[in-house]
């Protein structure tokens, strides 16, 4: 079987799981990278490194900011001339955008957020979570080549070996943009919470000290600082309910749920939050759920392996001082 | 400004959805409009009010869904359209969007088609830009701040990484997001002008469209294995104690 993998990146950082779509797709037989934006060559330089066994590069400056058409129509072209088996993409805003797009001019579907893939006889079966994974389907595509895009850290990441190299290709863009982008903002330092090993998250509780005797939002903000000190010292990231986006505590990037990120790390330790169903549906497949709450009867703790009934403002620091000695740190 | 807004109707989210002989139930809970959806019906909204027109929620599904598009004119679109068909049973995203860009022809184009990211029963998020590219518009994604000037439309995209600013010419299709604003409760007067609507139903024939042979097939239904994690309390007569005891339970799974 031969695989395309588009390699997504923004402003030439690498999303991470598409080193693990890379993997999968080694699995499946010969793996073809795809590096679109512009100079990518530190980028085809690491797709060989994980293990590509041909690099097509599209470098074009007028791929330098990721635009849905021009990024749609050179995958289409690419993959009508190549005619690949299956077109693997890591899940991001973008991938599902121009996949879909992509999808539509080569007559063929996107299986979104696969889980699990199996072969029966020469077909490629996908399980992948609906109804916000309450329930699993089994599905296949009878359009080739079949497109999938899997979630981070669903499949392992392949070893990086440094210095290993091979055939890179040079591929023309399709440049047929309808937008123009005008300008970009970072939300902070750029926040991943899929990509995260641990996430230390939290809600709504996070605001609730009154000894410290401030307001909401300073208290929140205090709240917050002290859930990035631990999320630091695990090296991972901080997540948030809806509650604590919508209380201003903390930008969406973060949120965690059903209109946030699903994601499934190592460690996740829920500070301060209920475990209402839409957050419980984007967090409930990590490996060690840990949750902190004042209230006992919290649904939250019916999902965790590990609770504590106790105020987060003197658990998590005391926590942080806990694991900082036991680390060694 | 002439807005569209494409609905979809799902279980709520609080339904207990589980797969049962071959099939999904939900027992005895509501169908509601996808909650994703509803952020493209305030959109539409905002921007009626910002600059005049109309807005009309559009939808494919059972005579059912006419529920969902009730909600949308009781929260104040001015119009709704059901398409509805026995042959549109087998949809994929690319069949709903080749149907939707049909619907949108013949209710006579848009200056901009709001679509939710995605929906809560498929959760594909691909029928949005799949819909642009059928039409040939341009899309615009993830959308939490729109600005219409002339015939521009600039909007700020809230991907991953931050806020991106993209400008596109009108007619143009958007996926809206959660930061666009919460969406406003049904008034008591729009709950009873949604009442007494009539929604037209639209056939395939109706909108010139045929069935579309799906690309994208189901062939099993499974129920996820039971996490059979029982909580463990830990408990202590300090914060410090209960860290202590919490952190070596933590090292002792090794997930570090
Ligand atoms: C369509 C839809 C989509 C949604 N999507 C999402 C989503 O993506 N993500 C999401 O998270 N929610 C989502 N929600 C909202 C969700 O239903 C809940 O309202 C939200 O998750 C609640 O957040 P919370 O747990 O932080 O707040 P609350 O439910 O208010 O809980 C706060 C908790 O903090 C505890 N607490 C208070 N003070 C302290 C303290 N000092 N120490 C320890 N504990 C304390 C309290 O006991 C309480 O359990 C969605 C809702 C809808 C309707
Ligand atoms: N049957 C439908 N009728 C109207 N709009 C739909 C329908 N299905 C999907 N959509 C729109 O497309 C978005 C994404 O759907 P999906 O690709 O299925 O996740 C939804 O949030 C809706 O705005």
């Amino acid at each position: 079987m031969k695989t395309f993998v588009y390699i997504d990146h923004f402003k030439n950082d690498v999303q991470p799981a598409s080193w693990e779509a890379l993997g999968l797709a080694k699995s499946f037989g010969t793996c073809v990278a795809l590096v679109f934006g512009s100079d990518t060559d530190e980028i085809a330089k690491a797709a060989f490194e994980y293990g590509a066994d041909e690099v097509v590069i599209v470098d074009d400056p007028a791929l330098a900011d990721y635009r849905a058409e021009p990024y749609a129509s050179t995958l289409t072209a690419l993959a009508t001339s190549a005619a690949p088996d299956l077109i693997l993409f890591p899940t991001t805003a973008r991938t599902r955008e121009f996949a879909a797009m992509s999808a539509v001019d080569l007559n063929t579907g996107v299986l979104t957020d696969v889980a699990k893939f199996e072969m029966n006889g020469d077909q490629l079966v996908a399980t992948r979570p609906i109804y916000e994974g309450k329930v699993l389907e089994k599905t296949v595509c009878s359009g080739k080549p079949v497109m999938a895009t899997i979630p981070a850290r669903a499949f392992p990441k392949p070893e990086r070996v440094a210095g290993k190299a091979g055939t890179a290709i040079k591929a023309e863009a399709k440049i047929d943009a309808l937008t123009t982008v005008q300008g970009y903002a970072a939300t902070e330092s750029a926040v991943n919470i899929g990509d995260a090993a641990v996430i230390v998250s939290g809600g709504r509780g996070v605001s609730n000290n009154p000894a410290l005797g401030l307001d909401e939002a300073e208290t929140a903000k205090k709240g917050f600082a002290m859930l990035g000190e631990l999320a630091a010292l695990l090296g991972g990231a901080v997540g948030a309910s809806r509650a604590a986006v919508d209380g201003g505590y903390i930008t969406y990037a973060h949120q965690v749920g059903q209109t946030g990120k699903v994601v499934a790390p190592d460690l996740y330790i829920a500070c301060g939050i209920s475990g209402a169903i839409q957050h419980l549906v984007g967090m409930r497949n990590s490996k060690l759920i840990v949750a902190i709450n004042k209230d006992a009867d919290a649904p939250v703790f019916n999902q965790a392996r590990y609770g504590v009934v106790g105020d987060l403002f003197a658990i998590v620091p005391a926590l942080t001082e806990a694991m900082k000695k036991k680390m060694g740190k | 400004m002439k807005i569209i807004a494409c609905i979809k109707q799902v279980p709520d989210s609080e339904a207990k959805v589980k797969a049962e002989d071959g099939k999904v139930t939900w027992g005895d809970a509501p169908l509601v409009i996808n909650p994703f959806d509803e952020y493209a019906v305030e959109g539409a909204l905002q921007q009626r009010e910002a600059l005049g027109g109309t807005v009309t929620a559009l939808c494919i599904g059972p005579e059912s869904a006419k529920d969902a598009l009730k909600h949308a004119l009781a929260m104040g679109a001015d119009d709704a359209v059901l398409v509805s068909d026995p042959a549109l049973t087998e949809l994929d995203t690319v069949g709903a969007a080749r149907v939707l860009a049909a619907a949108i022809n013949k209710i006579g184009g848009a200056d901009m088609v709001m679509f939710g990211r995605q929906t809560l029963d498929n959760g594909a998020g691909l029928t949005p830009a799949q819909t642009a590219r059928v039409l040939g518009l341009p899309m615009l994604g993830f959308v939490g701040q729109i600005k219409v000037e002339g015939d521009n439309v600039t909007v700020d995209r809230i991907t991953e990484e931050g806020r991106q600013t993209v400008s596109a010419k009108m007619p143009a299709i958007l996926s809206l997001v959660q930061s666009i604003g919460e969406p406003r409760y049904p008034s008591f007067m729009g709950i009873r002008k949604a009442s007494k609507a009539t929604i037209p139903v639209w056939s395939l024939a109706d909108v010139n469209a045929t069935a579309a042979v799906p690309v994208i097939t189901r062939i099993e239904l499974m129920n996820p294995p039971v996490q059979e994690t029982k909580v463990e309390m830990i408990t202590g007569d300090s914060p410090a104690e209960i860290a202590d005891k919490l952190a070596d339970k933590i090292l002792a799974e090794k997930v570090l």
